[in-house]
């Protein structure tokens, strides 16, 4: 091989002519790369670390009725976490959490099952997914209030089961109670169980279900030993989602209970519209260290990094 | 180990809606032995393993293990164990539990399960890796991961779906001789589905080649290759070449047939139907360069193409009415007079290495 074919000689033969042109062109190819992470980076810092910042900051704050005072302070934390009724309200909001959490994820995992593996024509599959989501084509709270007609004390259910003869009064507990709150819930958070469910189990082989089979698995085996464990992953970005949404919910509980019920949320809501913005920041801060201690434990039994 | 069963497949169909995978093909597979179904992609030979599997219902006909019908039997209940394709190994599961599966599912105790399991991955050498997952391993390894699966439930016939296709073509040659050689120890009969000429050739002691849903011919890889029952076995196993002609006339040996362009070939054999075009194949590694002993045993053609492959160069001439007749010759005798692309070169061969084939089945 000759010494003009090998491109490494190329720079010791012309060694002032070439450096400094490479250097710029790898200097542009580094810019370039910043570039690209540029908007992303910038959305991120002016929308998710910069608003935290500030609540963190704010939650240090002093305050009376009328006014903020910035300051270093650790009352507003004192005060949250020592009053009784912080912890009944995060009580009652894991009890949503909870309770929600395992509705969604059985009917999301069948859901989901339905649509991967008993659905035969991808059209239809596409066509199936895409019923699911339309709820999501109205807003939350429109969707949200159509339950008060359902439920109502006068509303279509207890109608029909007074005039069925089922009842002899119309069912009280059915609106404004935590019935509701979490009827509610499940629908609106179900589908962000469908759909990372739904993707996990696509992306199982189905040669893994037939190997199974063939060892000898009934249907009920290949379930449990196969597409459950392997759908995990699903489940827990599943989880992520529907625990995250119930944890910051207030709308729901507030409309749903009749205000009976509280939430984590509805409290810092409250206190805002108080304008103890320190205080519900302090809240804030101490939501958020909950939730992502949760999301960390989830992470740290399911390992989702097969499915980013 | 378990005792071989024969394979018996009596006009077995499969239909997909409105096509035909495979055309009523009937088979038997000698209890012990070692079977390649061998076609191109798409002939069936995947549909028709699947069907013995149980993994493909059978729209007609039936499918015999042993001294049992198992046409409607689940595939766990056949007697047959099957390799996937792409080994279908549980990626959540390590090495050990799945070679344990089977075991676990019909609820053999954790600790036996996996004494058994250990016992197999030492068959196939794999113990040093029982506690990996699947991803872990190499292509090689995750097979023979996959192999101890397969074996663990003690199958009368082992079921092999492309299963050296995934391999680099080193270890594609490794793997084939172990296949061979645990064929052997374990004395089952094994049915591997392959597109690979060479692999059949290597493996089995029977080789059925398959063309669009049916059967063209199933026999000792040795008869596949020295008498291709027709023109389709002829050009898929490669060592021939075909040449078609109208029959010229008979001699007590054979035919002579001429085909379009003026020339005459003579071959041996009968041909099946005097008033069809006769199909005539001549081994590619008999044919020499140089002038033809007898009339009808050769041709001179336009040189195309050369490929020197070491110990052999393989020349591609073109002659009136012939194309693409491939000529493998030594390279003793290549280089004692070598001839270049181009060049007009005479091609001859003997009279017994052009034989008569049979009429295409369809």
């Amino acid at each position: 091989m000759t010494a003009a074919a090998n491109p490494p000689a190329l720079p010791m033969s012309e060694p002032d002519g070439t450096l400094p042109a490479r250097r710029l062109a790898r200097f542009g190819r580094s810019a370039a790369a910043y570039l690209q992470a540029a908007p992303l980076a910038l959305i991120l810092g002016a929308f998710l670390l910069a608003p935290l910042a500030m609540i963190v900051a704010v939650s240090f704050w002093d305050y009376d009725f009328a006014r903020l005072y910035p300051d270093f302070v650790l009352t507003n934390y004192i005060e949250t976490l020592g009053s009784a009724v912080t912890w009944r309200t995060y009580l009652n909001t894991f009890k949503y959490a909870v309770i929600v959490w395992v509705l969604t994820l059985v009917i999301g995992f069948w859901v989901a099952y339905f649509l991967a593996f008993h659905v035969r024509s991808q059209t239809m599959q596409m066509v199936l997914f895409l019923v699911c989501t339309v709820p999501f084509l109205t807003s939350n709270i429109i969707r949200m209030i159509s339950w008060i007609p359902v439920l109502g004390r006068n509303g279509l259910v207890n109608t029909a089961l007074v005039d069925l003869g089922i009842v002899p009064a119309p069912v009280e507990w059915l609106l404004y109670s935590d019935f509701a709150v979490v009827l509610a819930m499940v629908h609106l958070y179900t589908l962000f169980m469908v759909t990372p469910i739904f993707n996990t189990l696509m992306r199982i082989d189905r040669a893994l279900v037939e190997a199974a089979r063939d060892a000898g698995a009934s249907s009920l085996q290949v379930l449990t030993n196969v597409i459950l464990p392997l759908a995990k992953p699903g489940m827990a970005i599943g989880t992520i989602f529907v625990v995250t949404l119930v944890m910051a919910d207030f709308i729901t509980v507030q409309v749903m209970s009749g205000g009976q019920s509280a939430s984590v949320a509805l409290m810092m809501r409250n206190q805002m519209s108080l304008l103890q913005y320190p205080a519900a920041a302090a809240n804030a801060v101490v939501l958020l260290a909950i939730v992502l201690l949760l999301v960390a434990a989830i992470l740290r039994v399911v390992d989702i990094r097969k499915e980013l | 180990m378990s005792k071989a069963a024969a394979i018996d497949i009596a006009s077995v169909t499969k239909v997909y809606g409105s096509t035909t995978a495979v055309h009523a093909i009937s088979l038997k597979i000698p209890a012990g032995s070692y079977c390649c179904l061998l076609g191109p992609s798409g002939c069936g030979k995947s549909t028709t393993l699947r069907m013995i599997a149980g993994h493909e219902s059978i729209s007609d006909g039936d499918v015999r293990l042993g001294n049992q019908v198992v046409t409607d039997l689940p595939p766990a209940r056949r007697g047959t164990s099957m390799m996937f394709q792409s080994y279908a190994l549980f990626p959540h599961l390590d090495v050990t539990d799945n070679v344990a599966f089977s075991l676990k599912m019909k609820g053999v105790g954790k600790q036996e399960r996996r004494r058994r399991a250990l016992d197999m991955l030492e068959l196939v050498h794999m113990e040093p890796y029982a506690a990996r997952r699947p991803a872990q391993l190499s292509g090689g390894q995750q097979q023979r991961v996959a192999l101890a699966r397969a074996l663990i439930t003690d199958p009368q016939a082992l079921l092999l779906d492309e299963p050296l296709s995934a391999l680099d073509p080193f270890l594609k040659v490794k793997m084939r001789a172990e296949l061979k050689r645990l064929q052997a120890s374990l004395g089952i009969t094994f049915v591997h589905v392959t597109h690979s000429q060479e692999e059949a050739m290597a493996l089995a002691d029977l080789i059925v080649v398959m063309n669009a849903g049916r059967i063209e011919q199933a026999a000792a890889p040795r008869r596949v290759f020295e008498q291709p029952a027709n023109a389709f076995v002829a050009r898929f196993m490669g060592d021939h070449n075909v040449i078609t002609g109208r029959l010229s006339s008979r001699d007590e040996r054979g035919v002579t047939i001429a085909p379009a362009g003026g020339r005459l070939f003579s071959a041996d054999g009968t041909p099946p139907d005097a008033d069809e075009a006769i199909d005539i194949a001549v081994r590619t590694d008999r044919v020499r360069i140089g002038p033809a002993s007898a009339p009808g045993l050769g041709f001179t053609g336009v040189v195309q193409n050369i490929e020197y492959r070491g110990s052999s160069v393989k020349l591609t001439v073109a002659g009136a009415g012939v194309d693409d007749f491939t000529a493998i010759v030594s390279d003793a005798d290549f280089f004692a007079a070598p001839v270049k692309v181009g060049d007009a070169a005479p091609l001859a061969w003997n009279r017994e290495d052009a034989i008569v084939l049979g009429r295409l089945a369809s």
